[in-house]
């Protein structure tokens, strides 16, 4: 859907925005907008068994809620994640140098 | 002397033998006499013992009596038993004499004890029995010998054979024992682990509840049709297994669109700090001057190339806003835009519209928020769904269903709870103010009024024919309760006209003050009578309902207004933006003269429009380069009366207001006095 690959465009082209990457839920990397598949590789492998831990605190607190999303903010970027049954969203932005 | 001497001789006697056997030792048998063969007399001779208890003859002779009793000399004679109840120790009175010399068991039972009784009664019983068997074995077989079959005599009671019984048994071969193995592959296995959490439970649970509701679902539609309700309940399952690939499900779009909210609000983090947060602290130092923080900047490359000609925020969520560009330029005209916005995300519209023509007016229905009325440069009139995807109208007029034939300046939702149907007015230049009603398939206009230009001093009684149709420019209905129907129309020609939705020939009244056209009109949010209107002869004009004739208090600002607007929270606050890019922020409680706020916002662009948030401290302003620039008013620009028990905020805002109209009135007249 053209909406979708515009958005993702435009996503790709804020400020301070270093990649987008789209997972599966085998964690087979769908979507990225980085050069090197190494970072993509990185990624897709490692943050979503930190979504699943995240929705599994969520729902065990409360069985009728559910993450929506997490966002992980250290010294140099910020990664947005929406973990989702199908999919696994990830946009890594650096924050400061969006002044 | 005879008995003594028996006496002695018993005594000498038994102690003879006893010397005998003793003496014997001593003194051996004297040997016999040769010479005496015949019978002699034995010879009797008393030996004493030396040790022998020597007694003198008078002590021999003494009687010794000796006592025989029936005490034990070996038992004991003085036994001492500690005793529990008197705790103390006490002597034995009576010990036990007896000695037992020798005890032996038997088996021989004393005929007439009890167990001899008992053990011939037994025997007895048992010869009886066995005396009865015998007849009955006997009398067996002489029945058999007669008649043949017979009942065998029971002899369970009868052991046959007491005393030679004895067990027999056979052993059978033990055949030896040999173990046999075998293995067999074991069945692949495979490690299956699970993790149960609540959550898990409840998915299950709620799955299962969706399944049964599925299932009564059919069942009923079953009962009424049953082909159908077959295939819908196949449709919907059908629907639910259907697979959308990832890349295109609207999950991912929604994710995306918050994502893509997210991004912005790391780019704009000291914006969206500054919104919540900021209040200028400079203010409580210079009273009576305020300031407005520049916050987001709304642009959008379509837009940048028309004019801001509308803008209205969305009654139902706080941060969405609509914008409409045209172009106010009569030569210079394009198609039009709508852009939908939300302050979460400033850099790209939520939804976009495409008009024919330039849009010079956007209105939300109050209650149905999806619903935007639109009103366009060549007099048409759309209503947009803004939830549907679509670049479409659901509503379109056009020549035939009566589009207005000049531009259409404003238009403005009804919320009428008597008619069921959606209705919205409309006011254009070319004098019409109508009022849409939307029905399933089209809009039905309905002619509410026909503006007429009405002359200063001429009562309306003039023939219609010589004043010309008036074009109106602005509208705004009155807000206060049981007074909806009544409306304020703003015309080209300067004048501004009260009039009712009940009447459509005849104006209430006409505020004539202005020289050139009326661009906007608004009344006050809280005050009932009070009403602003702008124009294009550069002044902002305050209006009491009741007076006609002259304008309360006149605001004049050096420049070209492009739109005036009062403030939600405040009767006494308004705001004005002029062609210099100017927007100026008034406060009559505070000053009446000047504007506490006079600040330059763009660069070489005029601004055309200005609307107040209801809920944040922020005002949205329209340029004529296609941008919304969102503002946030300082604190002494929000001063507002806070009420306490008892108290109205209406009230009180209403008192201000008044009384600043009061001095306003009584210095009119001074002047007018002196004068």
């Amino acid at each position: 859907m053209s909406d979708i690959e515009s958005t993702l465009t435009r996503i790709q082209g804020h400020k301070g925005v270093i990649g987008v990457i789209i997972v599966n839920h085998q964690g087979v990397p769908l979507r990225s907008t980085f050069e090197h598949d190494a970072m993509t590789k990185q990624y897709a492998d490692l943050i979503p068994s930190l979504a699943d831990l995240a929705r599994n605190l969520v729902r065990d607190l409360d069985p009728q809620n559910d993450l929506e999303f997490l966002r992980i903010r250290s010294h140099k970027h910020e990664i947005m994640v929406a973990a989702k049954d199908d999919f696994v969203l990830l946009v890594i932005q650096d924050p400061t140098a969006a002044a | 002397m005879p008995t003594s001497p028996t006496k002695k001789d018993k005594v000498k006697g038994k102690k003879k033998a006893q010397d005998q056997s003793q003496s014997q030792d001593y003194v051996p048998p004297p040997p016999p006499m040769p010479g005496d063969e015949a019978f002699a007399m034995p010879i009797r001779e008393v030996v004493k013992p030396d040790n022998q208890l020597r007694l003198s003859d008078i002590e021999l002779t003494e009687e010794v009596a000796k006592m025989l009793t029936a005490n034990n000399p070996a038992a004991p004679k003085n036994i001492v038993r500690f005793n529990m109840k008197d705790k103390v120790f006490k002597l034995e009175p009576m010990v036990e004499q007896t000695v037992v010399h020798y005890a032996t068991d038997g088996w021989l039972l004393h005929k007439s004890s009890d167990e001899a009784k008992r053990q011939m009664d037994m025997e007895k019983m048992e010869q009886e029995a066995s005396a009865r068997f015998q007849a009955d074995l006997d009398r067996a077989s002489h029945e058999h010998k007669e008649h043949g079959d017979v009942e065998p005599p029971d002899d369970s009671r009868q052991l046959r054979n007491q005393f030679n019984f004895s067990e027999r048994a056979a052993q059978t071969l033990n055949y030896p024992l040999r173990e046999r193995e075998t293995f067999t592959e074991p069945p692949p296995t495979a490690t299956v682990s699970g993790v149960c959490t609540q959550w898990e439970i409840y998915d299950e649970y709620i799955k299962d509840l969706e399944r049964q509701r599925l299932d009564e679902a059919s069942k009923s539609k079953g009962g009424k049709k049953h082909a159908s309700g077959g295939q819908h309940g196949g449709a919907n399952a059908s629907k639910s297994n259907e697979h959308v690939p990832t890349l295109q499900s609207p999950v991912l779009m929604h994710c995306l669109g918050t994502l893509d909210r997210m991004v912005n609000q790391n780019m704009f983090e000291e914006v969206a700090m500054d919104f919540k947060y900021w209040d200028d602290a400079s203010d409580a130092f210079r009273p009576g001057e305020g300031s407005l923080l520049p916050l987001w900047r709304f642009v959008s490359d379509k837009s940048k190339r028309r004019q801001v000609t509308s803008i209205c925020w969305n009654p139902m969520y706080d941060d969405m806003f609509a914008v409409g560009y045209g172009s106010y330029e009569f030569l210079k005209q394009a198609s039009g835009l709508i852009n939908i916005y939300s302050l979460k995300n400033p850099s790209h519209p939520e939804y976009t519209f495409h008009t024919e023509s330039g849009v010079m007016s956007v209105h939300f229905h109050p209650e149905f928020a999806n619903l935007l009325a639109v009103g366009c440069y060549d007099g048409t009139v759309l209503v947009y769904d803004v939830r549907l995807k679509k670049d479409e109208p659901i509503y379109q007029a056009s020549v035939r269903t009566g589009k207005h034939n000049d531009p259409v300046w404003q238009v403005v939702w009804q919320v009428d709870e008597a008619s069921k149907a959606l209705q919205f007015v409309s006011i254009s230049s070319d004098g019409n103010v109508n009022l849409w009603t939307l029905t399933k398939s089209e809009l039905i206009p309905e002619c509410l009024m026909k503006l007429r230009v009405v002359k200063a001093g001429e009562t309306s009684d003039e023939d219609p024919m010589a004043s010309g149709p008036a074009g109106g420019c602005c509208m705004d209905f009155c807000k206060m309760p049981g007074q909806e129907s009544i409306y304020l129309v703003g015309t080209e020609e300067g004048a501004i006209h009260r009039c009712s939705k009940a009447y459509s020939s005849q104006y209430l009244s006409t505020y004539v003050a202005h020289h050139l056209a009326v661009y906007a009109v608004h009344w006050n949010h809280i005050h009932p009578n009070m009403f602003l209107s702008s124009s294009a002869d550069w002044s902002i004009k305050l209006w009491d309902v009741h007076d006609s004739k002259h304008p309360v208090m006149t605001f004049d600002l050096n420049d070209s207004i492009g739109d005036v607007a009062w403030a939600p929270y405040s009767a006494t606050v308004f705001s004005a933006v002029t062609d210099d890019g100017r927007v100026h922020v008034f406060d009559l409680a505070q000053n009446k003269l000047l504007p506490l706020c006079s600040q330059k916002i763009v660069k070489k662009a005029k601004l055309t429009k200005l609307v107040f948030n209801p809920k944040q401290p922020i005002v949205l302003v329209g340029d004529d380069k296609g941008a919304v620039t969102s503002l946030k008013l300082s604190p002494n620009l929000r001063i507002t009366s806070k009420p306490e028990k008892g108290q109205k905020f209406d009230d009180l805002e209403i008192a201000k207001l008044d009384a600043v109209v009061e001095i306003a009135r009584k210095s009119d007249a001074d002047l007018g006095k002196n004068a």
